[in-house]
């Protein structure tokens, strides 16, 4: 993959020259932050009323009270900003004419491509790397489960990744950063509550409906569960946005 | 060097080139020439390999542009029209940008960096921010990131555009200079810059290719007549009655209205003939005064325009042939 690591290079900078990573990041931790706070003031409230009564004390703990919630507003925090991250991928470059140039180069747009997202994928990292100093504090404080907080975080990274392949076919598709970015948002939304409507349809399409939703994957990990099932639906996911991104590449080169 | 045949590109149902056939020597200086819309961008780039044509095949340095496209844009130099360049970055990074992604070797990659920046005259501004560069220098950025990695083939779409005529003659010198090893395509609709930089023109129009030659001899071969412009001071009518009468000539127009009886006509006579000694004789035998006697030379222009309305009304009275057919 000669040149990926050019464009990953390129695009990180463009993420932290524009100042697009740090208004991302800090909306996001500061959002977060806010969660992490309430859940936390929460929990010593519930401690407190434990404390007269041991049958509350006994089923309540860090895991329950403070890391799943948090786990759970973050994922929604992310929802939020993931399209915020991936709609100038490639819009800005069809707007501005550098996907020319671009794909002029000895590069394969399969470099191209997992260029930007791994680019969009460590800025993912380094915001949930910023939400580390909470998981410090918990482990002060407390004997928070540390294969739950894992996979939670697992789980958010996997989830994050497949609202970057999907925002950046999104992006692929237009040259309108705007429009990318509310596409992007309302389809992972959509994606998110699919299951929500299973209840409504019928068995065969309710089953169905829910294996497409992000949410009821989602849940698994934030219980603490690694099942291939939810795992290789996020890389199904993310492989199948990809592919189509690829694919769109390709019609605009003969659109011209 | 570059061999295309019968490449055709259909954008939905437009043809934005029919048919085109060409070849291009190592080393040489093609020009493609035409109006906006012509086709000049379609075709470079499907040699550079941005988008696939819809039929017909191109070939550089003897590999198909469908099958060994990464292996061609190796070798390949572009320089689109409206120069994209990435705004944000400066110049130095850009470069660096762009011999990674050409793949430069790590440790070449400062040298040719400031090579190319050297031979385009960048090294002032390798600190400026591309957004604040001036139009010649985003010109010579555009230009340095196609020379990147030395190739042997540069395809420049309109490389002199929006200049100030000194940014003009610059670019100019540089593209005459880049050509010692290097075989250039480049399109332009300023005809000077034809004659002056290319060895080679191709004159497209509508999607085809209408004629290819070197500059000097379009200009020479056109003309179907050559054409003098003479002044003398006597009355018009008689002046191009007398005149008209003469070996050789063909026709007389009168060249601009007349001022205190000096009257510019001119005078159309075969093509392979020299009237000039033949018109003085007859003035000076007259007794009229010889103001003004000079050849009036072909230009790029004359041919170009020629040769793009041509076409133009040939489609139109075809049109016009069609829509009587279509009427009875």
């Amino acid at each position: 993959m000669k040149g990926l690591y050019a464009i990953f290079r390129k695009e990180t900078a463009n993420f932290f020259v524009s100042p697009i990573a740090y208004a991302v990041i800090a909306i996001f931790l500061l959002v977060s932050g806010f969660f992490f706070w309430a859940n936390v003031s929460f929990m010593s409230l519930v401690s407190l009323q434990a404390a007269n009564n041991p049958m509350i004390a006994e089923r309540i703990n860090l895991t329950d009270v403070v890391i799943r919630p948090l786990v759970q507003n973050m994922s929604i925090v992310l929802l939020f900003v993931m399209p915020l991250l991936t709609m100038r991928l490639f819009s800005e470059e069809k707007k501005s004419g550098t996907i020319e140039l671009l794909l002029t180069y000895p590069v394969t747009d399969l470099a191209v491509l997992f260029g930007k997202f791994l680019a969009a994928a460590l800025l993912l990292l380094v915001m949930l790397a910023g939400t580390l100093p909470f998981l410090v504090l918990l482990f002060g404080i407390g004997d928070p489960d540390p294969g739950t907080l894992l996979s939670g975080y697992l789980g958010l990274l996997l989830m994050g990744a497949a609202f970057m392949a999907l925002g950046i076919f999104i992006s692929s598709l237009t040259e309108n950063q705007i429009i990318a970015a509310a596409v992007s948002f309302g389809s992972a939304l959509l994606f998110w509550v699919l299951s929500w409507s299973s209840t409504l349809s019928g068995e065969k399409v309710g089953a169905v409906l829910r294996q497409l939703s992000i949410l009821e994957h989602l849940e698994s990990f934030n219980k603490g569960i690694l099942a291939l099932s939810d795992l290789s639906f996020f890389v199904l996911f993310i492989a199948f946005f990809l592919f189509l991104t690829l694919r769109s590449l390709e019609t605009n080169r003969w659109r011209g | 060097m570059i061999e295309v045949e019968g490449l055709t590109k259909f954008y939905g149902r437009l043809a934005a080139i029919k048919d085109v056939s060409f070849r291009v020597k190592s080393g040489e200086i093609v020009g493609f020439l035409g109006p906006n819309g012509a086709g000049k961008t379609t075709t470079m780039r499907i040699l550079t390999c941005f988008c696939p044509a819809s039929s017909g095949e191109a070939r550089v340095l003897g590999m198909d542009v469908r099958n060994e496209s990464l292996k061609i844009r190796e070798k390949v130099g572009y320089l689109p029209e409206n120069i994209p360049l990435y705004d944000w970055m400066r110049v130095k990074a850009y470069m660096d940008f762009v011999a990674r992604a050409k793949g430069v070797a790590a440790a070449d990659r400062p040298a040719e960096i400031d090579r190319v920046a050297e031979s385009v005259g960048l090294s002032q501004v390798m600190d400026k921010i591309i957004r604040w560069l001036s139009k010649g220098y985003r010109q010579r950025v555009g230009l340095a990131q196609a020379l990147i990695g030395d190739p042997p083939i540069l395809i420049l779409d309109e490389p002199t555009i929006g200049l100030d005529p000194k940014q003009i003659r610059e670019i100019r010198r540089l593209i005459k200079g880049f050509s010692q090893n290097r075989t250039v395509i480049l399109s332009t609709h300023i005809l000077p810059e034809v004659s002056q930089v290319c060895d080679r023109v191709i004159i497209i129009n509508k999607g085809s290719i209408v004629a290819e030659d070197s500059p000097e001899n379009l200009t020479s071969g056109h003309g179907k007549s050559s054409r003098t412009q003479i002044a003398v001071r006597a009355p018009e009518e008689e002046v191009r009655s007398f005149l008209s009468t003469l070996d050789g000539v063909l026709s007389v127009v009168p060249a601009r209205a007349a001022t205190n009886d000096e009257n510019a006509v001119i005078v159309e006579a075969a093509a392979e003939t020299d009237v000039r000694p033949e018109l003085a004789r007859a003035v000076l035998g007259k007794g009229w005064d010889l103001l003004e006697l000079r050849p009036i030379h072909v230009s790029l222009e004359d041919v170009f325009i020629d040769l793009v309305t041509e076409e133009t009304e040939d489609e139109a009275s075809a049109g016009v042939a069609g829509q009587k057919e279509e009427a009875s």
